[in-house]
C-alpha cells in the first residue's frame, strides 16, 4: 500500500507542477510582465511538452527508440487542418470544432502508428530506430506532393500539381502541395495546451500504473520472460507505440491551431524535430515524465532568453545540454544527488532530533 | 493418464541432433528430475516444451491436449510456467509488480478501466496485489515488495522467479537449474521451499539440476540425458545406481 501512495505522490506533484506553472504564467501575462516573443512561444512549448512525453511513453516505457514522432505529429497536424478548414463555416463555434478537429487528429495519427508499427515493431533497438526516421520522412514528404481540393462537385484529389486538380472555377484548393494548408482557424490557446498536457499526462501515468503498463514494461525489461508468463508482446508493443502517436497527433492538432499558414517542412516535421524531442527524453531522464516536462520547457525557452547574446546563443544551448546530460546520467553526479537529495536532509534532521 | 506426456521429442540445429527421440512421462503430483551432463540438451528440452523452439518431430501433450508447436503464451495458457537459467526478472519493476505481471492473464480489466480509474481497476488491482503478496509471502519477499527486483541478493531472485510462475497460476512448473550459484546453506532452503510449494499447489515440477544432493534428496523420478537422447529413467534410486549413468554423468 505505502509504494501506491508514493507513486500517486509523485503523480500528483507532475500536475501540480504543470498547475503552477500554467498559474504563474497567467500572472505574469496579466501583469503585462511577458515580451510579445515570450507569448508567442506559449502554445508550442506545450506542443514540445505533449510530444516529449508521448515518445517517452516509447523511450522509457517500452524501451524502443523512435526517431518518427514528427511523422506522426505532421499526420495529426494535417488532418486536423483539413478538417477544420473544410468545417470552418459550418461549424461555427471553435470550441466543438476544435475538439473534434482533436479527435481526428489523434485518431488519424494513432491509426498511422498502428499500420507503421505492424511491420516495423518486428525490429529493435537502432534497427528499429532507423525505420521509424524513415516513416517519418516519407510522411512529411507525401505530405508534401498532396493537393486537394474542394468544389461543388466534392473533393478533388492529385499528387502532381494544383491545375490537375480540375476545380471548378468557385473551387477552393484547401492542402496545396508544399505551399502547405493556409487560413486555418487559429483556435489553439495556452489553456487549451496546458489541459492538452495534463490530459497526456493522464493517459500516460495512468496506463504505466496498470496491468497495460506493466505488461508494456515486462517487455522492455525481459521479452523471453514477459513472453513465458503469457504476456503478448505484438499487442503491447502495439498499443504503447500507437498511444504515442496518438498523443503525438494531439500535439501536432494544437501545432496547426496555433499557425496560419501549415507547411510540411524539414524544420517543422522532419527528422530535426524527432531528434529534438528525443533530446528532450533523454535530457529529462528516461522513462521520467516530469524531468521530460522541465526539460522540454527549459531547452525551449532557452534560446530565446539568450537572444541578447546573439552569437554566443547557440554555443551557451549546446553547454547546457551537456551540463544537464552530465547532471542526469554522470555516475558522480548521482551520486552526489543520492547523499544531497532533500529525502536525506529530511530523514537526517529526524533522525537527529530523535537521537 | 499422465499430467505431461512426451513422445518422441526431437530438434536439429543445423546438423546438430540437439534432442532425438525423448519420450518423457510425467504423472500430476510428481517431482521429476531432468538430469545430464552440459550440452546434454536440458535446457534445449525446456524451450520446447515452452514453445520457444517448435519441435522437428514428436507430440507433447498437457492434460490429454496437444500443445507441440504452440506459441509461447498459449502454452503458458494451457498451464506450463517456467524460471531461466540465468534469471530473467523484469529487473527495472518493484518485486510486487513483477509478481503481479505474472497474474496478468488471469485478472482483468479494460485498458479504459485501467486509464480512467473505473471501479472495476480498484476492485482487481486490490485482488491482484492480494494475491501477489500472498505469494511474495509464501518465499519470504514480502518485505522487499517494494525494492527493485535488479536489488534483491541472488537466493531471491531465484524464488522471486520461482513466484512469478506460480503467479499464472501452471499446472506444471519447469524450473532450469533453481539451485545454480547457490551455496549449500541456499540450495536446502531452496529444496524446502520447493517441497512446500509442491504441497501447498498441489504442483508438477520438472526440474533441470546439477547438484546430485538436491535431485536425489528431492526427485522421485529422474531422467538422464546425454547427447540429446534419454540414457536411463525411472525412480531416483534406480536411475543414479545405473552403471551407464555413473560413466556419463558422474564419472567413473
Amino acid at each position: 500500500m505505502k509504494k501506491i501512495n508514493k507513486q500517486t505522490k509523485s503523480n500528483i506533484i507532475t500536475y501540480g507542477i504543470v498547475v503552477v506553472a500554467f498559474i504563474i504564467v497567467q500572472l505574469l501575462l496579466s501583469t503585462g510582465n511577458l515580451s510579445s516573443l515570450m507569448e508567442g512561444l506559449l502554445v508550442p512549448l506545450c506542443v514540445y511538452v505533449i510530444l516529449a512525453l508521448s515518445l517517452n511513453l516509447v523511450v522509457g516505457i517500452l524501451g524502443e527508440l523512435s526517431l518518427g514522432h514528427a511523422g506522426f505529429m505532421c499526420v495529426g497536424a494535417f488532418s486536423s487542418a483539413f478538417f477544420s478548414k473544410c468545417m470552418e463555416e459550418i461549424i461555427t463555434v471553435s470550441a466543438v470544432r476544435f475538439i473534434l478537429a482533436l479527435i481526428l487528429g489523434a485518431v488519424a495519427a494513432g491509426v498511422f502508428g498502428i499500420l507503421i508499427g505492424i511491420p516495423v515493431l518486428r525490429l529493435r533497438g537502432d534497427y528499429l530506430a532507423i525505420v521509424t526516421l524513415a516513416f517519418g520522412e516519407i510522411i512529411k514528404n507525401l505530405v508534401n506532393v498532396l493537393y486537394i481540393g474542394k468544389d461543388a462537385a466534392g473533393f478533388h484529389f492529385s499528387t502532381k500539381d494544383s491545375i490537375s486538380l480540375n476545380l471548378q472555377p468557385e473551387g477552393e484548393v484547401i492542402v496545396n502541395g508544399p505551399q502547405g494548408i493556409t487560413g486555418t482557424p487559429q483556435d489553439s490557446t495556452f489553456l487549451i495546451g496546458v489541459i492538452l498536457i495534463i490530459i497526456t499526462l493522464f493517459v500516460i501515468l495512468n496506463m504505466v500504473n496498470s496491468r497495460d503498463g506493466r505488461a508494456i514494461m515486462a517487455i522492455r525489461d525481459n521479452r523471453i520472460a514477459a513472453e513465458s508468463v503469457g504476456i503478448n508482446i505484438t499487442k503491447y508493443k502495439l498499443m504503447a507505440f500507437s498511444v504515442s502517436a496518438a498523443l503525438a497527433g494531439a500535439a501536432g492538432v494544437l501545432y496547426a491551431h496555433n499557425l496560419s499558414t501549415l507547411t510540411a517542412l524539414p524544420k517543422n516535421f522532419g527528422y530535426n524535430m524527432s531528434i529534438m524531442i528525443l533530446v528532450f527524453v533523454v535530457l529529462g531522464g528516461i522513462g521520467n515524465m516530469r524531468g521530460s516536462i522541465i526539460a522540454a520547457v527549459i531547452l525551449t525557452l532557452l534560446p530565446e532568453l539568450l537572444r541578447g547574446l546573439s552569437d554566443y546563443r547557440m554555443l551557451i544551448y549546446a553547454i547546457v545540454l551537456i551540463l544537464m546530460m552530465l547532471f542526469n546520467w554522470a555516475p558522480k553526479s548521482l551520486e552526489w544527488r543520492e547523499k544531497h537529495s532533500l529525502k536525506r536532509l529530511i530523514k537526517k534532521k529526524k533522525t537527529a532530533k530523535e537521537a | 493418464m499422465a499430467l505431461l506426456d512426451v513422445k518422441n521429442l526431437g530438434i536439429s540445429f543445423g546438423g546438430l541432433r540437439a534432442v532425438n527421440a525423448v519420450d518423457l512421462s510425467i504423472e500430476q503430483g510428481e517431482l521429476y528430475g531432468l538430469i545430464g551432463p552440459n550440452g546434454a540438451g536440458k535446457t534445449t528440452i525446456f524451450n520446447l516444451l515452452t514453445g520457444v523452439y517448435k519441435p522437428d518431430e514428436g507430440i507433447v501433450k498437457l492434460d490429454g491436449t496437444d500443445i507441440t508447436g504452440k506459441r509461447t503464451i498459449d502454452i503458458n495458457k494451457a498451464g506450463i510456467a517456467r524460471t531461466f537459467q540465468n534469471i530473467r526478472l523484469f529487473k527495472d519493476m518493484p518485486v510486487l509488480d513483477n509478481v503481479k505481471a505474472g497474474l496478468h492473464n488471469k485478472h482483468h480489466y479494460t485498458t479504459i478501466e485501467g486509464i480512467f480509474r473505473l471501479p472495476r481497476y480498484h476492485r482487481v488491482e486490490k485482488e491482484m496485489n492480494e494475491k501477489a503478496m500472498e505469494l511474495l509471502e509464501v518465499f519470504g519477499l514480502e518485505k522487499e515488495a517494494d525494492y527493485l527486483a535488479s536489488n534483491l541478493p541472488y537466493g531471491k531472485q531465484r524464488k522471486l522467479e520461482i513466484a512469478r510462475a506460480l503467479a499464472t497460476e501452471p499446472k506444471l512448473i519447469l524450473l532450469d537449474e533453481p539451485a545454480a550459484g547457490m551455496n549449500p546453506n541456499e540450495t536446502k532452503e531452496l529444496m524446502e521451499t520447493i517441497q512446500f510449494v509442491r504441497e501447498k499447489f498441489n504442483m508438477t515440477i520438472l526440474l533441470i539440476e546439477h547438484d546430485m544432493k538436491l535431485v536425489s534428496g528431492i526427485c522421485e523420478k529422474l531422467t538422464v540425458l546425454n547427447f540429446g537422447e534419454v540414457l536411463a529413467q525411472g525412480n531416483t534410486s534406480d536411475v543414479l545406481n545405473n552403471p551407464e549413468v555413473i560413466t556419463a554423468y558422474l564419472g567413473e
